[in-house]
């Protein structure tokens, strides 16, 4: 490959559980390949750790595949890393430059405690799914499928909303701690969607009861989460759920 | 050839189209209020786990869900990429449910037990409706009907896809299904939980022994029947394609606790994945099954040649997979495809630096998707670069996201020069032996999806593990299940401090004490390295032998290293992934073992165990159905003693045949 191998120092959060107070700690990695993954690296680092004696780092992950939304590292102040569109476990070095010093840190919001050093708790997203991210349909009363025509173009905006991988990294991003761009992912797949339709007042009341009870902070439209979600989600789903949780509010008053 | 005694497959009478409606209106039936005082537990929540888990709370069972992940949303089904088959017909392309079963006999290289494998294709239509009744956003057409596209091994196109996402949006649809019983209090959920043990009382499954990940703590669950959907084992080769957390686990602790294990050697090996690119590497990277559809593969016809891709002319390529099978071309199935390249890359023409590719290249079918597109907009003379252009964007539709991935992975831009593309280890057929309710040998115990052998035979179709995971959980355990459960309505819930319980818990314990304690030198993952090159090397995609024969002693060799040396930093009352890693380490190195013996006691090739002793003078897998047309079952008796029992395979309704794919 193009670049030659590179030493970095990584300054790493460790914080041993979610009540211990947290610190940076600093590390080298040396002849780090371009063609490693970010979490590679910190494979490789670890790997020293251990041999060492010492505790390894703990950080979530699990595909390496930039889908099931289980890595979570907020690099040099960005969720996710330096590149757009890019989630944690997608990262690769080839993005660093030799001697770069490298801070890396968990996910800090209030809903999502710190498990250990970079791990986090994000289960209030499940909740708020439970709270009404889906469609009642018990298993086997359903018709054929292509009874149901969708117009493509429907389709596909309902498929892009829906490809929100939960990793929360709006929420980390964002000052205020909110979680919109979450929630209105699902409350727009399902609003598009004509199978949405019987529950939408419920869903989006529900979610967003939900989102608040789980110490979310409140949307003031920065437009951060956008430009850290890894998955495109855009900020117009935001502003469908204002409407959607507008129309629902005004006509439960009714 | 009689089955052992042991087996019971419980396959109901009657002719096969027949079998499985009579069942469902025959079994018995357990009434609303009993059934809200039957407990049961699922191991898992990907396709399989979540599915069984929501429709089971949603008949009324009090349902208990358990995963290793800090969501259920993040199993492993997630990462699915290219589709789901079923026999919809949709295409007018002459499908059924006969031909999707005989497809999947017939690509599992007649090694699937019939009866399961017809049951799947019947229900595979309803999993469709399901889904989309759901609000599973699969591909449409512009008419709003679904749309379907081909994977390996059939001549028709009844797959279901939502871009390169499927299995991310299916088991989103599981997962909120799930969600929505657990809202309302039917399921509850225990997430960042291993389950180390089944607890089994007077011969039955009663319940487990789970680690709560974060504090360590051990914890007692019971419940009438215990389900496990824990997934495959493929990452005993530790590098696939599998997530880094899939594991065997559950399915190797049922295993010693009397469940059987059938056919752990059939591996299967996907064609189309990245290329390790150095010793770092922590898992493989699959480019979709679904990419053959419009990537033709090649090598150079000259050994090592070193030239770049698009300066080989057209003339001087060898598409070896349409050379060698005119009628399913890149259309293969994925054992064929996978020795096929193995082949090409072993003679010397394979590619790239390492020599140890095939390339996987798109440009024909961007210029005729561009020329159709050009056609459509009435574009009169367009340049060469504008019908490319065109078809680039048909392409991005299609499989944006997988080149997206090919790119950031590889740094290569594969719009411009063909992937690179090898074999790597995917997906398990064996797995726990069930019965056709989906029972194992233990009564009480279920294994669902990829973590049961049922369906696949030898070689599974793509599209057809999701298709599996779904309609075990969504549409066979809530008939099946009720047929043990309702025999248990008298039984009280088994109060945790029940000494079978107290003495599980205790083993548990004693093996983490003995993790902690061996305070070695190498770590976890040295040891997984060593385990994987020693499978991959011996029990790979070509297997001999000899082999085999020194893979079973270097893996005994390996375990008792691995006990004496292994390191396991941290503590055991706290979140510790390494003390996880180990756990599911040391039941590889069990595992392993047994994939061995049964790769070596196996002595024909058939689908994704390739024996060379055993082919045919062009290099096709040699089956022996005189002598193993069966289904391997083993039993445990000690660590490094198994006792085989066989399930004859009677074939009733499509007629053994050697595999051809040419013609
Ligand atoms: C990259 C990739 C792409 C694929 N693409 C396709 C495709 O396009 N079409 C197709 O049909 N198939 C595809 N497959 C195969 C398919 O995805 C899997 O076979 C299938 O999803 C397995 O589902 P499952 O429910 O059986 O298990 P999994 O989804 O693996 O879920 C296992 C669950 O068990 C839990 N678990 C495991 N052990 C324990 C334990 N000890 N304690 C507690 N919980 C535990 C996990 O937390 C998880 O929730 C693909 C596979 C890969 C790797
Ligand atoms: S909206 Fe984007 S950033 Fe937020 S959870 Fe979903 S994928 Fe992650
Ligand atoms: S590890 Fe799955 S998205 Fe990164």
């Amino acid at each position: 490959m193009s670049h030659e191998n590179m030493n970095l120092t990584l300054k790493v959060w460790r914080q041993k559980n979610k009540d211990a107070k947290g610190n940076f700690e600093t590390h080298q990695v040396k002849e780090v390949s371009p063609d490693m993954s970010f979490l590679e690296m910190f494979d490789v680092l670890n790997e020293r750790l251990i041999t060492e004696g010492k505790d390894p780092i703990a950080f979530d992950h699990d595909c390496r595949e930039g889908i099931c939304g289980m890595c979570s590292m907020f690099i040099d102040g960005r969720p996710h890393g330096p590149v757009k569109g890019v989630t944690t476990c997608q990262l690769h070095m080839r993005s660093f430059k030799d001697g770069d010093t490298v801070v890396v840190e968990p996910w800090r919001s209030a809903a999502f405690p710190v498990v250990k050093d970079l791990a986090v708790n994000r289960s209030a997203f499940d909740r708020i799914i439970a709270a009404g991210g889906f469609v009642s349909v018990n298993t086997g009363n359903s018709k054929d499928a292509n009874n149901i025509l969708i117009p493509k173009d429907e389709a596909d905006d309902a498929f892009n909303a829906a490809a929100c991988i939960g990793c929360g990294a709006c929420v980390a991003t964002c000052k205020n701690g909110s979680a919109m761009l979450f929630v209105s992912a699902k409350v727009s797949q399902l609003a598009l969607l004509p199978q949405g339709q019987v529950e939408r007042e419920n869903r989006v009341l529900g979610m967003v009861a939900q989102m608040d009870e789980e110490g979310f902070g409140t949307c003031t439209v920065t437009g951060a989460c956008e430009v850290e979600c890894p998955k495109g989600i855009s900020l117009e789903n935001i502003a469908r759920m204002n409407r959607e949780y507008v129309a629902a509010s005004a006509k439960k008053k009714d | 050839m009689a089955s052992s005694p042991k087996l019971n497959s419980r396959i109901p009478e009657g002719p096969m189209e027949h079998k499985w409606t009579k069942y469902r209106s025959t079994v018995h039936l357990i009434n609303p209020a009993n059934k809200r005082s039957l407990e049961v537990i699922v191991v898992g929540s990907g396709l399989a786990g979540a599915s069984a888990a929501a429709s089971l709370a949603e008949m009324g069972y009090k349902v208990k869900v358990f995963c290793f992940q800090d969501s259920p949303r993040r199993a492993h089904s997630i990462a699915a990429q290219g589709g789901i088959n079923a026999a919809k017909n949709y295409q007018n392309d002459g499908d059924s449910v006969y031909r999707l079963f005989y497809d999947t006999v017939k690509g599992g290289d007649y090694r699937s037990r019939e009866a399961n494998v017809h049951r799947l294709s019947e229900v595979s239509g309803n999993i469709i409706d399901q889904c989309v009744a759901q609000g599973v956003p699969f591909a449409r057409e512009y008419g709003g009907t679904l749309s379907n596209r081909s994977f390996g091994g059939v001549l028709v196109q009844r797959t279901f896809y939502a871009a390169g996402q499927t299995g991310q949006q299916l088991l989103l649809g599981a997962y909120s299904a799930l969600q929505r019983q657990v809202g309302m209090g039917a399921a509850k959920l225990y997430t960042r939980h291993e389950m180390l043990d089944v607890v089994v009382i007077d011969g039955k499954a009663r319940g487990i022994i789970a680690r709560d990940l974060i504090t360590g703590k051990l914890e007692r669950h019971f419940g009438h029947a215990v389900i496990l959907a824990s997934g495959g084992y493929g990452n005993v080769f530790y590098l696939s394609t599998n997530a880094m957390g899939c594991n065997v686990t559950a399915a190797w602790k049922a295993h010693k606790k009397g469940a059987f294990f059938a056919n752990p050697c059939y591996t299967q090996i996907h064609p189309t994945c990245i290329p390790v690119s150095g010793d770092h590497q922590s898992k493989l990277t699959l480019m979709s099954e679904s990419l053959r559809n419009d990537g033709r593969i090649w090598v150079p016809k000259k050994q090592g040649d070193t030239r770049k891709a698009n300066e080989i002319p057209e003339e001087e390529r060898d598409y070896y997979l349409e050379r060698r099978y005119p009628a399913f071309g890149n259309l293969v199935p994925r054992d064929v495809a996978s020795r096929a390249a193995k082949e090409r890359c072993d003679a010397g023409y394979g590619v790239g630096a390492s020599k140890m590719a095939v390339y996987l290249d798109f440009s024909a079918n961007m210029m005729r998707y561009g020329q159709i597109e050009a056609n459509k907009q009435s574009l009169h003379n367009p340049t060469k670069e504008q019908i490319r252009e065109l078809g680039m964007a048909v392409v991005k539709e299609k499989y944006g996201n997988l080149f997206d991935m090919y790119k950031q992975i590889t740094n290569e831009n594969p719009y411009e020069v063909p992937m690179r593309i090898y074999p790597a280890v995917h997906y398990t057929m064996g797995g726990l032996w069930v019965d056709y309710n989906l029972m194992t040998t233990v009564p009480g115990l279920y294994a669902l999806g990829e973590a049961n052998f049922s369906d696949h035979g030898a070689n599974r179709l793509g599209a057809s593990a999701l298709m599996q995971g779904l309609a075990d959980g969504y549409f066979v355990i809530p008939y099946t299940i009720s047929d043990y459960l309702s025999g248990e309505i008298r039984t009280k819930a088994i109060a945790t401090d029940n000494e079978a319980f107290v003495k599980t818990e205790a083993e548990v314990q004693e093996r983490i004490n003995k993790l902690m304690n061996v305070k070695g030198t190498k770590s976890v993952d040295h040891f997984h390295k060593a385990l994987g090159k020693i499978m991959w090397n011996k029990c790979g995609m070509a297997r001999n032998a000899q082999g085999l024969k020194e893979a079973i002693e270097e893996i005994k060799q390996l375990r008792l290293e691995f006990w004496k040396n292994v390191r396991v930093t941290g503590e055991q009352n706290e979140f510790n992934p390494e003390l996880e890693k180990a756990g599911r380490v040391a039941d590889f190195l069990e595992l392993g073992e047994l994939m061995c013996i049964d790769a070596l006691h196996r002595n024909e090739s058939c689908g994704g165990h390739f024996r060379e002793e055993y082919q045919t003078t062009d290099g096709e897998a040699q089956r022996d159905d005189d002598n193993f047309a069966y289904v391997a079952a083993w039993e445990m008796k000690e660590i490094s003693n198994w006792e085989l029992n066989k399930e004859e395979l009677k074939f009733e309704s499509i007629k053994l045949a050697q595999r051809n794919y040419a013609s």
